[in-house]
């Protein structure tokens, strides 16, 4: 089981309350975890990177593990720890704005 | 008894405001959508309860939000928007070409008789339409791919599409407006453009009979007169007889012809309703003095509208899709600041008051006069 936590706004268009667990087929990723997460909630796609599996946005970033993932490879595998469920998969929006 | 339903849209989310028919005491609903930015929100002709609401942060993107029961409940629905084939440049603010990218959008304009079928009018300048209820969206490539998009550039707010009206007399007739690239008009239901900017002067362009690079701000029809336009130009306000063929000024007596919106009386289709401004420099009003200008002569002869407005330090400004009327026996007027108040005139700008003070910056005001 993943667990992926994500920035309050998406929480709210999404309407999820906490973490999100997910079940992830093959070989986890980020793009599998985060084409799991679209699929179970269309309306985030377009909102966390670009349609059809595109680039991050801009003001997004993801972490796990203390780690800053934001520039790893899409198809790397993720951390153990994040595919045990031991730690939860982070999907930061940028401290930025007023 | 009949009622009047705002849709407001602001910095941090949207806002119902509704009232019946005497237009005294408001019911306030929201914020919606908390903390994203609502450009627009605007209700279907054919079925009141049918919104739609443009939501986006430079975070999340572009949303669409989709209400069938007048604002109490929403869904997301598609957000999209894909230019078609090779999107190609325009200009940059340096003059040097830079890729079309989506930005968000602007302007919801749902069809007068159909509530699934919605246009988009978007940043980077182009017009979308959906005709499944905004769950999918394809561009009308003609407006961009008219032959002069390579030369457009943005505006200090973005190369937008900000304006969108359907003629409801000739069926396929609709205008368009970009900033800074100006007016266009389709008689073919969006399929091809041509740019109607004949008579629009604006510093800067060096050449009189510029085809484009006008910043027009924001057009306004009544729709009983549909081949009469008028225009708040980023200076001067304009006024087409000739559904857009040519533009001749009608600036008048106003303290400034600086602006952003413009709108028409719900049943008196020569008279206007504007917000000058200051200058491009100062997004405020003149002498610290919120003032709605009237005219009833089609433009030219304008009277300031005071009563209820403050008349000193005032320094908000009135973004170009703020203002809106009903179509009440006694027309209401509306506009909302970036001071976050919405003033209300129940008697067709005479006397004001203020319905709500303290939204986050109002970008968009929509009215529907409700059965």
């Amino acid at each position: 089981m993943i667990r992926v936590v994500l920035p309050a706004h998406l929480r709210t268009l999404a309407r999820i309350n906490g973490e999100v667990e997910l079940d992830v087929a093959g070989q986890v990723t980020q793009c599998s975890v985060l084409d799991a997460l679209e699929t179970r909630y269309p309306m985030l796609r377009g909102t966390i990177r670009d349609h059809d599996g595109g680039p991050r946005r801009a003001f997004i970033r993801f972490f796990a593990c203390e780690q800053d993932l934001s520039h790893e490879q899409p198809d790397a595998p993720l951390p153990q720890a994040v595919v045990t469920g031991a730690e939860p998969y982070l999907i930061i929006g940028a401290m930025a704005g007023g | 008894m009949s009622g009047v339903r705002l849709l407001v849209g602001t910095r941090k989310g949207a806002f119902v405001l509704s009232s019946d028919g005497r237009r005294e005491r408001w019911d306030v609903s929201g914020p919606h959508f908390a903390g994203w930015e609502i450009y627009h929100i605007k209700g279907s002709p054919a079925d009141p309860d049918r919104l739609y609401a443009s939501q986006s942060s430079s975070w999340s993107g572009q949303v669409i939000q989709r209400s069938d029961d007048g604002g109490a409940t929403w869904e997301p629905a598609g957000n999209k928007f894909t230019y078609d084939g090779v999107p190609g440049t325009h200009q940059w603010y340096d003059g040097t070409p830079h890729p079309w990218e989506f930005e968000r959008v602007w302007h919801l304009e749902p069809s007068l008789d159909d509530p699934d079928t919605v246009y988009a009018g978007v940043e980077d300048a182009g017009l979308f339409r959906s005709a499944d209820g905004g769950q999918q969206w394809q561009e009308l490539p003609g407006l961009r791919g008219h032959g002069s998009g390579p030369s457009w550039q943005p505006g200090a707010g973005g190369m937008c599409l900000h304006t969108i009206i359907l003629d409801p007399a000739q069926p396929g007739r609709m205008f368009a407006a970009i900033s800074a690239a100006g007016t266009f008009r389709s008689d073919d239901a969006g399929q091809t453009w041509r740019p109607i900017n004949h008579g629009l002067q604006s510093e800067g362009i060096p050449d009189p009979d510029a085809e484009v690079g006008h910043c027009v701000h924001r057009i306004a029809m009544h729709p009983s007169r549909p081949a009469v336009l008028y225009m708040q130009k980023h200076w001067d306000v304009m006024r087409s007889d000739d559904a857009g063929e040519s533009w001749h000024e009608v600036s008048g007596n106003l303290p400034t012809d600086f602006g952003f919106p413009i709108d028409v009386h719900a049943h008196e289709p020569d008279t206007v309703y504007v917000v000058p401004i200051t200058s491009d420099a100062e997004h405020f009003p003149p002498e610290g003095k919120l003032r709605v200008y009237r005219s009833r002569t089609g433009g030219d002869e304008w009277e300031a509208l005071t009563r209820g407005l403050p008349q000193q330090h005032c320094y908000v400004n009135v973004l170009r899709d703020a203002m809106a009327v009903d179509s009440l026996e006694e027309c209401g007027v509306y506009f909302g600041t970036t001071g976050g108040q919405v003033y209300a005139s129940p008697d067709a700008g005479d006397n004001w008051a203020p319905i709500v003070r303290d939204l986050p910056a109002v970008l968009s005001v929509e009215a529907q006069t409700l059965p």
